[in-house]
């Protein structure tokens, strides 16, 4: 039983195939990393399951009902459970680290609901712990452009998890992060994976080695090798596309 | 105890306050119930200016806290005053028509209804009643009718443009054309609201007839003031709390805001649909104060001139746009008005009616490339002067800096 379940996509920009007729499904409680070298449609990928991008063809599937993401927006998407977090870091810089937080907590996300939402005792205690998990307990109040980039990668993936997502596409969670919070990042989402599908993309190949999962290898659009990371290292095809070029 | 809303939000219960100190201190000197100090007419401007106020909160609210620059607001104020300038003309008319007829045979209620449509409607030569005022005759209706033709109109609109998801400057050209063409077609005669002569004779309020002008001016003020007050509270509710981080998220990302599962669009409408509600009501305020009203009020240019109120005044900052929109129209107003003594400078007398456009336009594009933050950047200023409070806490993360009681001695 596969939580996300993608078929057969292709998208095509301006003549170009970034997609072609790509397939990938994830389990409720799964690691996955995907690599691949620039331009093999990581990015477009996250940007279909989030409904960024529309495919010319094929099926996005979520969860036990099966519901077709391709008709919801990135809002219903983002409602129904998938969670993002960005390459670069992307946190409201004029808001402070509090307010980032509790507008990523799960919660009613209508106009009229969240116009007369006000926080409880208990949302500010969730708020804490959040920015405790994400090492910025005592940075509440600071606006948020004022954060190192190590710091807003940190809130990035505390409003990830403030959303309580069930799948999360994590791009590049280990980028401008020193060699410490890499292994605090490894470590927190392999914990995470026990209980969440979570989605890696990432170039670098020692942190893939460390989160020690299944490994899907894209190349122009597809799906070139997948299984562990020693089985698509000792590929050929793979070991060409990375060492070919 | 709790702290209540006020003593949690300072800078709102200051802002009542001189809100309430200033028309209490107008009322003393207005020429109906104090020393006669200022004139009617200065208190009819005063009026104007606090509604033109509530309108520039409704532009903060949409362009200094969501970012959409709507070029499109003052056509909302111009409905909301067509809709209570109807049910003023009418209401006055009938008035006239039915004294004018006393002592003769009673008229029934076509013979009626068609006299006063000769009186109002003789100037763009028909005397049918235009199916538009159907509801003119009804205060409550009319009433309803400045909320709702300008909130229906905005919904409209806003759902096609958001949903679209046109933005940024397509959006705000989208909103200026919106503009143009409801103040053209009001321009024709067969609109049913006469043409270029649009309302008039708004200052009389019918069934006061023994209250002057004097007494009036100095009510709508107290009306103007309070709708004010009222719609800073309802701003400051919208922009504090969740919302309002919501909305500021969509104006500084929109597309991160779409990831963590918020509907964009419908804020984007939500707002939109808000702020020309409370457009509508600034109108429907000022124009019986103004006691005319006619399409060339509605044109484009109005709806930039509240942008510049705004940009000066500082965006993003409700008291900002009061600021600005006071500050700027009252001197406006001065300029315009003939009383600022020309500039001579030798070779060439600067007339300031005619330059005064040229220096707002000047000190629009200083403000924005120097104080984008506006007059309101001031406070911000002054508050950076003072040592921060920080409860007690110390000021640096060592052992050895500062305590905060040591900073401030």
């Amino acid at each position: 039983m596969s939580l996300l379940e993608v078929s057969g996509i292709s998208v095509t920009f301006d003549g170009f195939r970034a997609i072609n007729n790509l397939s990938f499904s994830i389990g409720p409680a799964e690691l996955r990393a995907i690599i691949g070298p620039n331009g093999a449609g990581k990015t477009t990928f996250m940007d279909i399951v989030t409904g960024k991008t529309r495919p010319d063809e094929g099926r996005v599937l979520w969860g036990e009902k099966s519901v077709n993401l391709l008709k919801l927006n990135e809002a219903q998407i983002a409602r129904a459970g998938i969670g993002r977090k960005f390459q670069r870091p992307t946190v409201f810089e004029d808001q402070s680290v509090a307010e980032n937080l509790m507008m990523a907590l799960k919660a009613a996300r209508s106009p009229w609901k969240v116009l007369f939402w006000r926080p409880t005792r208990a949302h500010h205690f969730r708020v804490e712990a959040l920015a405790r998990e994400v090492g910025l307990g005592d940075q509440l109040d600071r606006k948020s452009g004022e954060l190192s980039h190590g710091q807003k990668q940190w809130l990035e993936i505390g409003m990830l998890l403030a959303q309580e997502p069930r799948l999360l596409l994590v791009d590049e969670p280990a980028a401008g992060m020193t060699l410490a919070e890499r292994e605090q990042t490894t470590a927190l989402l392999v914990e995470l994976a026990k209980s969440h599908a979570v989605v890696v993309v990432e170039h670098d190949m020692d942190f893939v080695r460390r989160l020690d999962c299944r490994v899907t290898v894209l190349h122009e659009g597809s799906v070139l090798a997948e299984g562990s990371l020693d089985h698509v290292t000792s590929n050929r095809q793979v070991i060409e596309v990375y060492l070919g070029r | 105890m709790k702290p209540g809303f006020l003593a949690k939000n300072p800078s709102v219960l200051s802002f009542l306050l001189v809100l309430a100190i200033f028309t209490l201190a107008v009322t003393l000197m207005s020429e109906a119930y104090g020393a006669g100090l200022v004139s009617t007419s200065m208190v009819k401007t005063l009026g104007k200016t606090l509604t033109l106020c509530l309108i520039a909160i409704a532009m903060d609210l949409i362009w200094g806290y969501t970012g959409i620059l709507s070029l499109g607001h003052f056509a909302f104020f111009g409905l909301g005053g067509y809709m209570v300038g109807m049910w003023l003309m009418y209401a006055r008319t009938r008035e006239i028509v039915v004294s004018s007829a006393a002592g003769a045979l009673p008229m029934t209620p076509q013979e009626l209804q068609d006299a006063i449509a000769t009186q109002i409607f003789g100037v763009v030569g028909t005397s049918e009643l235009p199916a538009v005022w159907a509801f003119a005759g009804s205060l409550p209706a009319q009433l309803a009718l400045v909320v709702l033709v300008p909130g229906v109109l905005a919904f409209v609109f806003g759902w096609f443009a958001f949903k679209s998801r046109v933005t940024g400057v397509y959006l705000s050209i989208l909103t200026q054309a919106m503009t143009l063409a409801l103040s053209l077609y009001l321009f024709q005669n067969d609109s049913g609201l006469r043409g270029n002569n649009g309302l008039s004779g708004l200052q009389n309020i019918p069934g006061l007839d023994g209250v002057g002008q004097d007494a009036l001016s100095v009510w709508f003020l107290w009306a103007s003031a309070l709708a004010l007050g009222l719609g800073y509270l309802l701003a400051h509710f919208v922009v504090s709390g969740k919302f309002g981080s919501v909305i500021r998220g969509i104006r500084d990302d929109e597309a991160r805001v779409r990831f963590l599962g918020y509907s964009v669009e419908n804020y984007k409408l939500f707002v939109f649909t808000l702020t020309a509600i409370i457009a509508a009501i600034a109108g429907a305020l000022y124009y019986p104060q103004a006691g005319i009203i006619n399409p060339a009020e509605i044109a484009p240019i109005a709806s930039i001139y509240l942008a510049v109120w705004v940009a000066i005044g500082g965006r993003g900052r409700l008291y900002g746009a009061v600021i600005g929109a006071a500050f700027v129209s009252l001197v406006s107003t001065w300029f315009t008005g003939g009383r600022a003594p020309d500039l001579p400078l030798g070779f060439y007398t600067i007339k300031w009616v005619d330059w005064w456009s040229v220096l707002l336009g000047l000190s629009f594009v200083l403000v924005t490339l120097f104080a984008p933050k506006g007059i309101a950047g001031i406070a911000d200023w002054l508050q950076g002067l003072r040592p921060p409070r920080r409860g007690g806490a110390p000021l640096g993360p060592g052992d050895g800096s500062l305590q905060e009681k040591e900073a401030l001695e």
